[in-house]
């Protein structure tokens, strides 16, 4: 597979999404932790206003892969992405681009809940303060509208000023959600994020996503198979830091072309 | 008669178990023989004028004023000294240092300094301070008891950051945010309770120190709130009255004895209280 030239890779998934469908793709990704290699040449486009989940066994590389695509890994040392990504056409990988705004345009939430020390309210206003100077009502506006999208605001909407660490983990986590969507990402990456959760926040968490694609693009992470195939649009099926096939995921799940796949959907590894 | 397996092994764990007990009974009865011989020889002497007068001359009237407000001015100031740089440099090798070997150096002697006997850092601010600057000083026992107190709260500062999750750091970059507002912000504040308490336990640390301020501050037998010049303060006074060959001098030392036990036990409760406060409820 590394073998094959770039341009026939995308070649193939270019029938799966329509090219001025893409908002972000990674062309002939190579990811490296120090000299472990850990993604081997990675194409894959993430279409607008839909959900594309990356499946896979543990250690295949999706997490590894959404972790380059806001390079939060550039926070360590030794972790290096080679090849491209393409956010609108324009490389992020590339020495000039500011990565706090690239981070403000592709925001993401973590398997575990990680609500910051301080009000609910002021967690929803901590990006949005970062990049924009609004007025009071404005700020309140958005943090009513941000906890509205991700289904938490009749939960919360008397207790704004209590302490995002008083909620329940199902709510930190649509906390985490509205945090990031307040910044008005026009990607959001998801890492396992239903992985702590109990099933009726995670169908809650669910719904929000659903809801979400119609203003963003969301990269979701998951190991619930089900869940793959509730929520998303498009499915990339992964294995050993290589992408395996990608389609669109009802056709994945219901006629995968590779045998690998097929095995995986099926629980005949994984 | 021969004991099996069981057996032995039941009586080697009774055996450990009373020795533990023991161990335990003979530290708590250290402790409690201190607290009792400072009751007993200091509270007598506690009155208004303990608070109120300064030292004084032997068979005079008077009290500790001039060494606790001395001993105040001393730990103020090198606990300003010591946060700003150890919770700098605790920051740093939590946060910025990638645990190269620079950082490994640096945390190596941190920890030499941690342990480092106080009288070697009296005896170098003495060098390289009290000499050159021709007298002993308020401002050379500070930064003596600075260089005691600050291993203290890097320590204590570089632990706390790392038991945040890695998570919550990146949840703050992901957002947008650049790496030092996010720790200014959220990792500071997630770990605004560890260091609060490194902080007060190197406060207790330095409050009974003598050593260093033998060399440095020295002592002053009026009131003084100068720090340029010798200042007095309560370790320093104890080791001076306590040795002295005057009854009431000698009842002066078993109170600031006291006062600096007090003291310590207060900020350990506090310390105690602070750690107890749930975080997450």
């Amino acid at each position: 597979m590394n073998a094959q030239p770039a341009a026939e890779v995308f070649e193939t998934y270019s029938e799966e999404v329509a090219s001025g469908e893409v908002k972000l793709e990674t062309r002939n990704l190579d990811f490296f932790y120090g000299k472990v290699q850990s993604l081997h040449g990675v194409t894959i486009p993430f279409a607008r206003n839909s959900v594309t989940a990356l499946i896979g066994p543990s250690g295949c590389g999706k997490s590894t892969l959404l972790r380059a695509l806001n390079r939060i890994y550039a926070l360590y040392p030794g972790q290096r992405a080679d090849g491209q990504i393409l956010l609108d056409g324009q490389d992020i990988l590339d020495r000039g681009v500011d990565l706090t705004v690239l981070r403000s345009r592709i925001g993401m939430v973590f398997q575990q809940p990680t609500p910051f020390p301080m009000s609910i309210y002021d967690n929803v206003a901590f990006g949005v303060r970062l990049y924009e100077r609004l007025s009071k009502a404005e700020l309140n506006q958005r943090v009513e509208e941000s906890l509205r999208r991700s289904a938490l605001w009749d939960e919360v909407k008397d207790k704004l000023h209590a302490s995002g660490l008083s909620l329940s983990g199902g709510q930190q986590q649509r906390l985490c959600v509205a945090r990031t969507v307040a910044v008005r990402p026009e990607v959001l990456l998801l890492d396992e994020p239903a992985s702590a959760l109990d099933p009726i926040s995670t169908a809650k968490l669910e719904e929000t996503i659903v809801e979400l694609k119609r203003d963003m693009a969301v990269v979701i992470v998951t190991h619930n198979l089900q869940q793959a195939a509730r929520i998303s649009d498009y499915a990339a099926f992964m294995y050993l830091g290589r992408l395996v096939e990608f389609a669109a995921t009802a056709r994945l799940f219901d006629t995968p072309r590779a045998s690998r796949t097929a095995d995986y959907i099926t629980g005949r590894f994984g | 008669m021969k004991l099996d397996r069981r057996g032995r092994r039941s009586l080697k764990a009774g055996a450990f178990m009373a020795f533990s007990y023991v161990s335990t009974v003979l530290a708590l009865v250290a402790l409690v023989a201190i607290l009792a011989s400072l009751l007993v020889e200091g509270v007598g002497g506690l009155n208004l004028a303990v608070f109120t007068q300064s030292t004084p001359p032997p068979g005079g009237e008077g009290g500790l004023a001039n060494a606790i407000v001395g001993s105040l001015m001393l730990c103020a100031a090198a606990m300003v000294a010591a946060v700003v740089v150890g919770v700098l440099a605790g920051t740093w090798l939590a946060e910025y240092s990638c645990d190269s070997w620079y950082a490994r150096v640096v945390r190596f002697v941190n920890d030499v300094l941690l342990s480092a006997p106080s009288i070697l850092i009296g005896l170098f601010i003495y060098e390289v301070v009290v000499r050159p600057m021709g007298g002993f000083s308020g401002y050379a026992g500070a930064l003596a008891l600075a260089l005691i107190a600050t291993p203290v709260v890097t320590r204590t500062t570089e632990d706390v950051l790392k038991l945040q999750s890695r998570a919550l750091r990146e949840s703050g970059v992901a957002l947008g945010s650049p790496l030092w507002t996010t720790i200014q912000k959220i990792l500071w504040r997630a770990a605004g309770g560890g260091i609060v308490t490194g902080g007060l336990l190197a406060f207790a640390r330095i409050s009974g120190e003598t050593a260093p301020l033998l060399f440095t501050s020295l002592n002053n037998q009026f009131f003084s709130l100068d720090m340029g010049r010798p200042i007095a303060n309560l370790p320093v006074v104890i080791f001076n009255f306590a040795l002295s060959a005057y009854e009431d001098w000698r009842r002066l030392a078993w109170v600031g004895a006291l006062l600096i036990a007090v003291a310590v036990l207060a900020i350990n409760v506090l310390v105690r209280v602070l750690a107890r406060e749930p975080r997450r409820s």
